[in-house]
């Protein structure tokens, strides 16, 4: 073999290993025991399951789990039993859409909790809009899912996805209020590229600039890296007050750690894809802050049912931070199977019953009242500051998005 | 910060990820130059190291609390050289078990090989580290020791900030260039290991044993990963079973630009490589675009300059 045969293979070798990196599923299935015999219906989730995010994903399917054995055991739909199925899909939009017809193709499936990401949800949509399954998704907050890529005139893109969460649209905004109010004017920021890093800081840099802030720089990152230095010392240059910054915390993390290695000592603030404690670990420090949708679920009465269900349940992970979405959406679903599995031969046949039966959901979940207005979207606009204290995330102000 | 402060900034931050990703890329180029094979899971052999490197301090009881000069004189130490037994390990039952069968067979199917084994590390350090008795789950990332002294410290010359993670990955490389520099010329071994890249039919009938010094190539470059591998966690302050593989193929790239084959090409590639992505998320537009101006560089090299900037224009023989 010539030297340049055998330089065109390793080019070839390199573009192959690039798009292999993203290939293969892995799925997990969770089960759910108790409950009458009879017909089956099926509940799926689609989150990570593995990987940086699988801390977030495994809180959801749990969750979830929760929520189905809870209405198996209280015989909440007479004569159906409900099964988890837990499809994992690595963060990866790909996997994710092979997720979503794996379980379309499942007759017994009614519903799916999921996804984690905004960028997932993009491809699962559509697969399981064409199915006629419902979706709800405890944690996509890219406001464009409901709203349309139009958002001055926003309209509906697919009647069978909900989401029990508040979206970036109400978070950034949110988070530019609470700089504002904190008498910081000068904010660089920092996004991912993936479409809830970049929306979450589109968001934000219209509100903070319409409240008389300044960005004074904009950088992007790449998700896959873990050298910032570069990025950090150029935003060091113009000298803000804080970094805002969109995406998640396996790069938020060391992102703040090089940040403050670099002598850049200012807090470094997100949305609810940095509010875990691995962000921490990770490399947050105190005076970081986050806001997430929804208020401290363990200050609320309503939550504390979830949260010693949870614990009693035995779970090996923790719920993380969007187990009571989660689990709300779940019970979303199971209201909405209660009026359409009433009458159902085959779980098949309730699926389009199931997506009417969504808008009149009403009820008081973990996270406060659940009901979804006409675009799918939670009706709920609580979102809450958090504020890394003592190695530890401390809710720091609960309001209302002005 | 001024401007010129600025400039010099990002030409330290290049210089320590450069240095980074010329550690690494000695093992591509020291394999290649002798088998002629593209090592692609060497980028999981510097995982590996990171690994090992936890592990040990793992072992040692997870010492937090060692003062700065004891961190660095003996815990340091300790960790690297556990690091480099087990990525060493590994990088030899590689060879044994999956390019050796393969080394007379056509130069694709080692390579396909390669790619294999770094799927299969990758795969198997995300599904069994965890297993080890008191050791974290892998399948998300792992905070890494911080070694007092070293982690988190800084320096302050004029107006630029020098993380002490940076001056241990700059110093590592140079040791181990003159390390290296020694072992190849002034060996045995390491002229073995010029007679072999040279010819190794020859070499075999000089009464060389070649695998043997295949054996010590691999060696070599996983010691210099696993160090890699150390100045990874102390500058990122975590390590993850996937960390080998943007790292390989950055490092892999860096060979090629300083000409695959040679040494100090790869020393030379990995920092022209990290300078350029520190400068150029600065100087050429936002810095998302910094890995696009990198394989520019390679690009433009590769056709101007195909055996790359310090390749040798030899007659390849295979």
């Amino acid at each position: 073999m010539n030297k340049h045969s055998f330089k065109l293979v390793g080019v070839a070798l390199v573009a192959a290993s690039l798009a292999f990196a993203g290939c293969g599923s892995r799925a997990d299935t969770g089960s759910s025991s108790g409950g009458t015999t009879g017909k089956v219906a099926t509940i799926g989730v689609i989150s990570p399951l593995s990987g940086d995010l699988s801390a977030l994903g495994l809180g959801i399917r749990n969750s979830v789990d929760l929520a189905i054995r809870q209405a198996n055991e209280s015989n909440a739909i007479p004569g159906w039993t409900l099964k988890l199925s837990a499809q994992d899909d690595q963060a990866t939009p790909d996997v994710g859409k092979n997720a979503a017809t794996k379980l379309s193709s499942d007759d017994t499936v009614v519903g799916v909790v999921g996804t984690l990401n905004s960028s997932v949800a993009q491809t699962v949509i559509p697969v399981l809009a064409s199915a006629t399954i419902v979706q709800v998704s405890p944690a996509n907050t890219n406001p464009t899912l409901t709203q349309g890529e139009d958002l001055a005139n926003p309209k509906r893109p697919y009647a069978n996805y909900f989401r029990t969460c508040t979206t970036d649209s109400v978070q950034g905004p949110f988070a530019a209020q609470y700089l504002l109010e904190s008498g910081i004017k000068n904010v660089a920021t920092i996004h991912d590229k993936k479409a809830y890093g970049q929306g979450l800081v589109e968001a934000f840099t219209t509100a903070f600039k319409a409240g008389g802030g300044t960005i004074t720089d904009a950088e992007t990152i790449n998700p896959e890296d873990k050298d910032f230095s570069a990025v950090v010392s150029k935003v060091k240059t113009t000298s803000p007050e804080a970094v805002y910054y969109g995406g998640e915390y396996p790069q938020a993390g060391p992102l703040s750690k090089q940040m403050k290695g670099a002598g850049l000592n200012v807090p470094l603030m997100g949305g609810d894809g940095i509010y875990d404690p691995n962000f921490i670990k990770l490399g947050g420090t105190d005076g970081d802050l986050a806001t997430s949708v929804g208020a401290p679920v363990d200050s609320l009465d309503s939550a504390k049912a979830f949260v010693s269900a949870y614990s009693a349940a035995g779970f090996s992970e923790p719920y993380a931070a969007y187990g009571a979405y989660a689990y709300d959406a779940a019970n979303a679903i199971i209201n909405a199977l209660k009026v359409s599995l009433k009458d159902a031969t085959d779980a098949k046949s309730a699926r389009q019953a199931t997506i009417d039966a969504m808008a009149s959901v009403s009820f008081d979940g973990a996270t406060g009242k659940v009901a979804f207005d006409e675009f799918g979207d939670s009706t709920s606009r609580v979102l809450t500051v958090y504020k890394v204290t003592g190695g530890e995330w401390k809710p720091e102000k609960t309001g209302e998005l002005k | 910060m001024d401007l010129v402060n600025l400039f010099f900034q990002q030409l330290i931050n290049g210089l320590s990820l450069g240095s980074l990703y010329a550690l690494i890329a000695v093992g591509y180029t020291v394999v290649y130059g002798i088998v002629q094979l593209i090592n692609f899971a060497h980028g999981e052999i510097f995982m590996i190291g990171a690994f090992g490197a936890y592990a040990t301090w793992m072992v040692l009881g997870q010492p937090s609390d060692w003062s700065a000069p004891l961190s660095i004189l003996v815990l340091l130490p300790v960790m690297i050289i556990g690091g480099i037994v087990a990525s060493v390990a590994v990088a030899l039952l590689t060879e044994r078990w999956a390019y050796r069968p393969l080394r007379n067979a056509p130069r694709l199917a080692p390579l396909i090989t390669a790619i294999g084994v770094s799927v299969f590390l990758q795969e198997f350090v995300r599904l069994f580290y965890g297993y080890i008795p008191g050791f974290p789950d892998a399948k998300s990332a792992i905070a890494f020791p911080s070694v007092p002294g070293i982690s988190g410290a800084t320096i302050q010359v004029g107006g630029v900030l020098i993380q002490m993670s940076a001056v241990f990955t700059l110093a590592a490389l140079v040791v181990c260039w003159v390390f290296l520099w020694y072992y190849v010329n002034r060996t045995k071994t390491g002229r073995a290991m010029i007679a072999t890249s040279q010819d190794p039919d020859t070499a075999r009938l000089m009464g060389i044993n070649v695998d043997k010094v295949i054996m010590a190539a691999f060696a070599v470059g996983a010691g210099l990963a696993a160090i890699a591998g150390v100045a990874h966690g102390l500058r990122y302050g975590n390590i993850d079973f996937k960390m080998g593989f943007l790292a390989g193929l950055k490092a892999f790239t860096a060979a090629v630009l300083g000409g695959i084959g040679n040494i100090n090409g790869a020393v030379v590639g990995g920092l022209v490589l990290g300078v350029v992505e520190s400068l150029a998320a600065t100087y050429l537009g936002a810095s998302a675009w910094k890995d696009v101006w990198a394989f520019v560089l390679l690009i433009l090299v590769l056709v101007f300059r195909p055996q790359g900037l310090l390749g040798a224009k030899v007659v390849d023989r295979a």
